[in-house]
C-alpha cells in the first residue's frame, strides 16, 4: 500500500515536474564536478598524496593526523596563526564599523543631490579590480612615492612603505576600508530608509535632538542588520583576504603579511622543490573547521543577547 | 551638519585622489613622472605615448582577446545556470526540492579548497586551457539566490495560466519569466561580468601559456611582478624603456576604465542587487 502510493506520488511527481528537474539536472552536474568532486579531493590530506598516483592510488597517511600534526609543530606555525588572527580581527575592529559610520553620516544629509554624489563616489572604487589596487599602492608607496610625499610635509622621511614591516598591516587595512566602505554602506542605507519615520517625529516631539534620535531610534534599528552581518563577517574569520596579500607582501614582509592562505599557496606552489600538496590540504580543512566554529559561535551569541541570527 | 558635509567632501577626495593621480599620471611624459614624483594636480608634458604603446603591445592585446574569450564563453553559461537553479529554487510543491536545494545551499559554505580544486581542473583535463576560467565558478549560489528572490516575485497566476494552455516549464521561463525579471538579470550579467573581468588568482594557477593569460594577469606581471615581459617581448625594447613608468599608469587606466564608464549608469542596478541579496541575508 506505502510503497505503491509512494512511486504513484513518484510518477505524478515526475509527470508535473520533468521540466524542473530537466532544468537543475545541468547545476546538478556543475555541482558534482566542481563542488562536491573537490570536497572528496579533501581525503588527500589524511593520505601521502603523489601527483603521479592520484587520489585512490597515493597511500593512507601513518598516523591518519600526519599531516595535521605536521601543520601545528610547523615552526612558521606561530607566525601564521598570529597573523591570520591579526590581520583579520584589525580588518574586522577597524573595516566593520566604517560602513555603519558613513551610512549614519550619508542619511544625516539632506541635500539630495549632494546624498547621490556621496555615494556613487564611494561606491567605485569597490569596482577597481585587486591588480590594480595593488598596483596603485605599489607606486604610491615607493620611495619618494605619493605616501612619502605626505610625510615630508608632515615631517617624516621618504621610504618604500611597502618593503616597511611597520606599514604592511595599515597600510593592508586602510586599503581595504578605502575599497569597500562605501560598497558596505549600502545594506546599512537599505536598513535606514526602513526605519519608521513616526518614530523620529514621535522623538522630536519629546524634544530628542538629532545625537539622541541616533542612539536611541536609528541604532536600535540598524541592530539586527548589523549583527547578521557581524555573524557573517566572523563565519570568515581566517579568510583573509589572501590574494591581495599575495600581490602585496615580499621576502622583507613575510614576518608580518604571511597568513594561513598565503602559506598553503607557497607550499603548492613553490618556486623551488616539490609541492607539499597534502598538507596544504590539511591546513585548508583546518582553516574551513576553524571557520564554520567561529560562525556557530557568534550565531548562538547572538541568537542569545539579541535575537537575531542565520539559523 | 557642516562638519559632516565636510566630512563626506573631504572623504570624497580621499577615494577620488588616487583614481585621479593614476589618470593624470598615464598622459604625463616619462620624464616629468621620474624626476617629480608625488603629487600631481594636473597631466604634465602632455603625451599619449604610453597609450599607443600599450595598444598596440601583442602581450597587453592577447590580454583582452583572453578575457574576452572567457566573458562569451561564461556569461551565458553562468546565466543560464543561474536562470535555471533560481527557477527551481523558486517553485512550488516538488518532491525532491528540500534535498536538492540542500544540496545547493550546502557549497555556500562548505568547498574543497584551493589544492583539490587544482587537483580537480588537472583532472579534467582543463589545465592550460580558457576553459579552466570558465567551467570552475560556473554558477555562483549568491547569484542564484538573488534570482529566485526575482522570480519569486512574479505573480503565480501568470504562470498558472501559460500553464494551462499548455505552455511548459522551458517556455514559461523563456516567455514570461525572463522579460519580467530583465532588471534583476542586468545586475547578476554585471556581477558575472565583473567578476571575471577583475579575477586574476585562478588563472595564475590554473594556466601556464603567457599568451593564454587575461588582462589582469599581464597587468599583474608588468606592474607588480615587475617583471620584464613587456621588454622581451617587444622588438622595440627602447621605446617601452622611454615609458617605463608611464605605461603602468596607461594600462591601470585602460582596465579599469571600461568598468568605471559603465558604472554611473548601472549603479542603481547594482544597488537594488545589493538589497535583493539582503533581503535574504
Amino acid at each position: 500500500m506505502m510503497t505503491r502510493s509512494f512511486t504513484q506520488r513518484l510518477q505524478r511527481d515526475w509527470s508535473l515536474n520533468k521540466w524542473k528537474y530537466l532544468m537543475i539536472l545541468p547545476v546538478l552536474i556543475y555541482l558534482a564536478l566542481f563542488s562536491y568532486k573537490p570536497m572528496y579531493g579533501l581525503i588527500i590530506a589524511f593520505k601521502d598524496f603523489k601527483i603521479t598516483r592520484g587520489i585512490m592510488g597515493s597511500s593512507w597517511a601513518d598516523p591518519w593526523y600526519k599531516w595535521f600534526a605536521n601543520f601545528v609543530t610547523d615552526p612558521y606555525f606561530p607566525r601564521v596563526i598570529k597573523n591570520t588572527f591579526l590581520l583579520s580581527g584589525l580588518t574586522i575592529l577597524f573595516g566593520f564599523p566604517a560602513p555603519i559610520i558613513l551610512a549614519l553620516l550619508i542619511n544625516e544629509v539632506r541635500n539630495k543631490s549632494f546624498k547621490r554624489t556621496v555615494q556613487t563616489i564611494t561606491y567605485m572604487p569597490y569596482f577597481i579590480s585587486l591588480v590594480v589596487l595593488c598596483a596603485m599602492i605599489k607606486v604610491f608607496s615607493m620611495q619618494d612615492g605619493l605616501f612619502s610625499q605626505i610625510a615630508n610635509s608632515f615631517g617624516g622621511a621618504s621610504q618604500n612603505y611597502l618593503a616597511n614591516p611597520r606599514y604592511f598591516r595599515v597600510i593592508y587595512v586602510l586599503s581595504d576600508i578605502w575599497q569597500r566602505v562605501g560598497w558596505d554602506s549600502i545594506i546599512y542605507l537599505a536598513a535606514l530608509s526602513a526605519i519608521d519615520q513616526e518614530q523620529y517625529e514621535a522623538a522630536k516631539v519629546d524634544g530628542a535632538n538629532r545625537f539622541k534620535q541616533m542612539i536611541y531610534i536609528t541604532l536600535p534599528g540598524l541592530l539586527p542588520t548589523i549583527m547578521i552581518l557581524f555573524i557573517l563577517r566572523m563565519g570568515s574569520i581566517l579568510n583573509v583576504g589572501y590574494e591581495k596579500i599575495l600581490l602585496l607582501y615580499n621576502a622583507t614582509t613575510y614576518d608580518v603579511a604571511d597568513v594561513i592562505s598565503t602559506y598553503t599557496y607557497r607550499l603548492s606552489f613553490p618556486t623551488s622543490g616539490s609541492p607539499m600538496y597534502s598538507k596544504s590540504t590539511a591546513i585548508g580543512l583546518f582553516n574551513t573547521l576553524i571557520n564554520i566554529v567561529f560562525l556557530l559561535l557568534t550565531n548562538a551569541i547572538s541568537k542569545k543577547t539579541t535575537d537575531s541570527g542565520l539559523f | 551638519m557642516i562638519l559632516n558635509g565636510c566630512f563626506l567632501i573631504g572623504l570624497c577626495a580621499v577615494t577620488l585622489y588616487p583614481i585621479w593621480y593614476v589618470l593624470c599620471a598615464s598622459f604625463t611624459s616619462n620624464a616629468y613622472l621620474v624626476s617629480h614624483p608625488g603629487f600631481l594636480i594636473m597631466p604634465h608634458e602632455f603625451t599619449l605615448g604610453a597609450y599607443k604603446l600599450a595598444l598596440t603591445h601583442p602581450l597587453l592585446l592577447s590580454g583582452y582577446k583572453n578575457i574576452m574569450l572567457v566573458l562569451m564563453l561564461a556569461l551565458p553559461l553562468n546565466m543560464l545556470l543561474t536562470l535555471f537553479a533560481g527557477y527551481f529554487m523558486a517553485s512550488k510543491k516538488v518532491m525532491f526540492k528540500p534535498l536538492i536545494m540542500s544540496l545547493i545551499l550546502f557549497t555556500m559554505f562548505f568547498s574543497g579548497g584551493m589544492i583539490p580544486a587544482y587537483l580537480n581542473v588537472r583532472d579534467l583535463g582543463l589545465y592550460n586551457t580558457l576553459l579552466s576560467l570558465v567551467l570552475p565558478g560556473a554558477l555562483s549560489v549568491y547569484n542564484a539566490i538573488i534570482c529566485k528572490t526575482a522570480i519569486e516575485a512574479v505573480p503565480d497566476s501568470l504562470k498558472e495560466a501559460a500553464y494551462i494552455d499548455g505552455a511548459n516549464d522551458v517556455v514559461i521561463l523563456g516567455r514570461i519569466v525572463v522579460p519580467l525579471i530583465k532588471p534583476t538579470l542586468a545586475v547578476l550579467l554585471l556581477y558575472y561580468g565583473v567578476g571575471h573581468w577583475n579575477s586574476w588568482f585562478n588563472a595564475s594557477i590554473y594556466l601556464r601559456d603567457n599568451d593564454k593569460l587575461p588582462i589582469q594577469n599581464i597587468m599583474r606581471s608588468i606592474l607588480i611582478a615587475n617583471s620584464n615581459v613587456l621588454n622581451s617581448a617587444a622588438a622595440e625594447s627602447d621605446q617601452v624603456n622611454q615609458f617605463a613608468e608611464s605605461i603602468k599608469y596607461a594600462t591601470i587606466i585602460l582596465t579599469t576604465a571600461p568598468i568605471l564608464c559603465i558604472y554611473p549608469f548601472v549603479q542603481k542596478y547594482f544597488v537594488k542587487g545589493v538589497m535583493i541579496g539582503a533581503v535574504k541575508g
